[in-house]
């Protein structure tokens, strides 16, 4: 018995416009970009993979369950640039084979600033789900992964039982991310992690012709989900929606592999999809997964670097936070709604300075030609916010 | 491989970035063991009477007597032989000259050397906008020089034993080609700089003649960087194929010495230009944007550390634009005074309109201060950790240079990340690749 558990996650970044230090202008974001990107990730990958998605929750006749989180930002983009996209997401919340996960809704890094925004974002996201799909999340998913047993606890205090997180080899050990597990201490959170290899077979390695594997198929695939069972009870198929068609590029064949998954992975009447919830409902924990120090499933280190490895980051970050109090107590909206899109996780991103191999991943959709270029220009625009807080 | 090397420059004798990088390959191909005899201009001592030297590495007793060019130890294959000359190809005459003044001892005793051959006779190059002309000059007969050169190098490289010839720059093309055409040997020319480089649009036709015919005569050229190839390809039509790439480096001499010294306390941030201060540098744009900085901060000070024909306009234009007790011109610089400029700097900025390579940031991150370096230069082609921007661009130099001296954290990541990229640098790494040029040119010989 091997439950298959796909969870997408889907998030645009508020981009920021070229901003100087002679700039006046209380317009941040570069509007033009963002919805041109937007619009060309809705046609390569959003509308077509939904159509496909759909389709097969009506062949499956319900048997084909997935999960998706979205962040408030996106949710906000498809309402300005795309609303068929988001149209056709109600239309998968209709058929009530999908599932969907809470997070933070300006996709930040607040969890390690302000636990008060942090909990207002995950509050301001599920009213968000809730008016657009009908459904409370129940599961929450932290930006990018980003998880430790701090973060379960905080979950568990917001009330939520089962939390999302990367399957880490070296926290794992011999252990397998086919069960489910709980955070040390006695939690009653159970948690679902992320099965890397088998996710990042699709997500990375789907089109690239020099690995061993090349080509994947579905057969070969549902084989390899096969193969869990009697040592496992889920795969956790974790990754980012853009997989679909934006970083396997239609002519990899990713669209067909997804329409055949389904059926090749239901032939073994053992085998079935599951959404994050039934999965947690299904199964029982296998002992804790102990995780005191901060993890994520970004670049190949899987921890924090990647937002907050050097002092251009960590210096950004703090300024940021410093004008929490002030710009809640300002009691001006504008200004509130522009520094939570400054909180979105993708702006420290662009200051990453680490190796070439991840400074690679890190061009997409980049819109600077260096780390040092996305500082300034980040703390121009806070420079800017900071000087319309009311004086004091 | 035996390499018969023609320079132009050579440390202590040196004007500007060729000699030290004429310096940093010899060095690099001599710890690779390639023997080289490097052929060098020089102005004459009058106690001199021979018209060539030659000086045996490390052993200074070797040396004529009244020479006061000494040998640095460390080369073991490299043999120098100087010819007289008495050339500057680089550094202009003119209303500006005095500044140069004791720039180095062998250029003082060049201009003496000078005096006594024959009177100077300026060519003027170029005129850029019918003005007195920003790195317009050449001195002396230049051409003639450059011809007296070609025949001196013959004359010694009949006495000398070599696979490959090697040629820097063009005042030693002609040479270079005499050479070649003489012995029968490869040819392989080096190209630090164009004439379009140096003189913008206002090409000077005879330099831009030999540039050409030396590229199209050598069996391989090298640029100093893709934008210089792209020079090379576009403006002297040169086949592609011959044409690649090899990146200068630094040296590593003397980097612990400025590490160990701690920074210069001050009040002001300081940001500083350091160069010649001609037409190629860019040195009004490095105003232009000093006036925009000063608009939004007031604490700063520029020094612009260097000399050229332009630097009396620049002391003018930085009074007409009203900041002239912001900007600080200290002439030229050497030594320990560079070094300790380096000290007081939080940035760098290199806005050259026009930078084959540039080495002079890569010495700024090897004292620990940031860069801010124009695009149009061949070292940005390597530089991942510096500022960059469009020389024109003078609204986003300011820019950068506020944040910089606004945002501690970003100018401590770019130090930070820049010191360890520049020590992955090595002159070592640019022979080798010049030495797979060589077998290149060889390889085809033999074929």
């Amino acid at each position: 018995m091997a439950s298959v558990c796909f969870y997408f996650q889907v998030h645009q970044p508020f981009r920021l416009r070229r901003y100087s230090v002679f700039d006046r202008s209380s317009e941040y974001f570069d509007h033009e970009r963002n919805r041109e990107i937007c619009r060309k990730v809705a046609e390569k990958c959003y509308l077509p993979t939904n159509t496909i998605i759909e389709e097969l929750i009506k062949r499956h006749a319900g048997r084909f369950r997935v999960a998706y989180s979205l962040s408030g930002l996106v949710i906000e983009q498809f309402q300005l640039y795309a609303p068929q996209v988001l149209r056709s997401f109600q239309r998968l919340a209709a058929t009530g084979a999908v599932e969907f996960l809470a997070e933070t809704y300006h996709h930040s890094l607040s969890f390690l600033y302000s636990r008060e925004e942090f909990a207002a974002q995950i509050e301001l996201h599920q009213q968000l789900i809730r008016d657009l799909f009908g459904q409370t999340p129940r599961v929450f998913r932290n930006t990018e992964l980003i998880y430790s047993n701090d973060i379960a606890r905080a979950a568990h205090a917001l009330g939520f039982n089962v939390v999302m997180c990367e399957g880490a080899d070296q926290l794992l050990g011999y252990r397998s991310p086919t069960y489910l597990y709980t955070p040390p201490g006695g939690s009653k959170v159970k948690l679902l992690l992320k099965n890397y290899r088998l996710s990042d077979d699709i997500a990375f390695r789907f089109g690239n012709r020099q690995w061993s594997e090349w080509p994947l198929t579905a057969d070969k695939f549902a084989r390899w989900v096969n193969n869990v069972s009697g040592s496992g009870h889920v795969v956790n198929l974790f990754m980012d929606y853009e997989t679909f068609g934006e970083h396997q590029w239609e002519e990899t064949g990713i669209f067909e592999f997804l329409r055949h998954l389904p059926e090749h992975v239901l032939s073994l009447p053992a085998n079935d999809f599951k959404t994050p919830s039934e999965c947690a409902a299904a199964y029982g924990t296998s002992g804790t997964y102990d995780v005191p120090h901060m993890i994520s499933w970004a670049d190949s280190d899987r921890d924090l670097s990647a937002w907050l490895g050097n002092a251009m980051q960590s210096n950004a970050l703090h300024q940021l936070y410093q004008l929490e109090a002030a710009v809640k107590s300002s009691g001006d909206p504008d200004l509130l709604n522009d520094w939570r899109k400054l909180q979105g996780s993708d702006h420290f991103y662009y200051m990453c300075t680490k190796h070439l191999a991840d400074g690679e991943v890190h061009q997409y959709f980049n819109p600077y030609d260096s780390p040092y270029d996305s500082f300034i220009n980040y703390m121009n625009v806070l420079d800017h916010l900071r000087s319309r807080l009311p004086a004091h | 491989m035996r390499v018969f090397m023609l320079g132009w420059e050579f440390p202590p004798f040196i004007s500007g970035g060729l000699g030290t990088a004429c310096f940093g390959l010899t060095r690099g191909l001599d710890q690779l063991g390639t023997e080289v005899t490097f052929v060098l201009p020089r102005a004459v001592d009058e106690s001199l009477s021979s018209h060539v030297e030659l000086v045996t590495p490390g052993s200074e007793s070797s040396a004529r007597p009244g020479t006061s060019f000494v040998m640095p130890a460390s080369f073991a294959h490299i043999r120098f032989r100087t010819v007289e000359a008495t050339l500057r190809p680089y550094v202009s005459p003119g209303v500006d000259d005095d500044e140069d003044d004791g720039d180095a001892t062998g250029k003082a005793a060049k201009r003496k050397g000078d005096a006594k051959l024959k009177p100077r006779q300026p060519v003027r190059v170029i005129s850029a906008g019918g003005q007195s002309g920003p790195g317009g000059h050449y001195e002396g007969d230049l051409f003639a020089e450059v011809q007296r050169y070609a025949g001196l190098a013959c004359d010694v490289a009949a006495e000398e034993d070599f696979d490959l010839v090697h040629a820097h720059d063009w005042m030693t093309y002609l040479a270079g080609v005499a050479v070649a055409d003489q012995t029968g040997k490869p040819l392989v020319v080096h190209v630090h700089s164009t004439e379009f480089d140096r003189s913008g649009v206002h090409v000077n036709q005879r330099v831009y003649d030999i540039e050409r015919a030396g590229m199209h005569r050598a069996d391989r050229v090298i640029a100093v960087s893709h934008l210089t190839r792209s020079i090379v390809l576009q403006h002297y039509g040169v086949d592609p194929r011959k044409v690649e790439v090899v990146y200068n480096a630094i040296d590593d001499n003397g980097r612990d010495e400025g590490r160990a010294l701690p920074p210069i306390a001050h009040d002001e941030k300081i940001v500083l230009f350091l160069g010649r201060i001609t037409m190629q540098k860019g040195p009004e744009y490095f105003l232009a944007a000093a006036k925009r900085v000063l608009e939004v901060m007031e604490n700063v000070r520029f020094i612009m550390a260097g000399s050229g024909d332009m630097i009396r306009r620049m002391i003018q234009l930085a009074h007409e634009m009203g900041i002239g007790h912001k900007v600080l011109f200290t002439g030229f610089l050497r030594g320990d005074d560079v070094r300790r400029v380096y000290r007081m700097a939080d940035l760098y900025v290199m806005p050259s309109v026009s930078e084959p390579f540039g080495i002079a940031p890569l010495e700024a991150l090897a004292n620990d201060v940031p860069v801010l370096i124009s695009k149009q230069s061949g070292v940005s082609e390597i530089l991942r950790h510096a500022l960059k921007v469009d020389f024109w661009d003078v609204d986003e130099m300011a820019n950068k240079i506020v944040a910089v001296l606004r945002h501690p954290p970003l100018q401590a990541t770019l130090r930070d990340h820049g010191s360890i990229e520049v020590r992955g640098l090595s002159w070592v790494d640019s022979a080798r690749n010049c030495l797979r040029v060589y077998e290149a040119a060889l390889a085809e010989r033999r074929d």
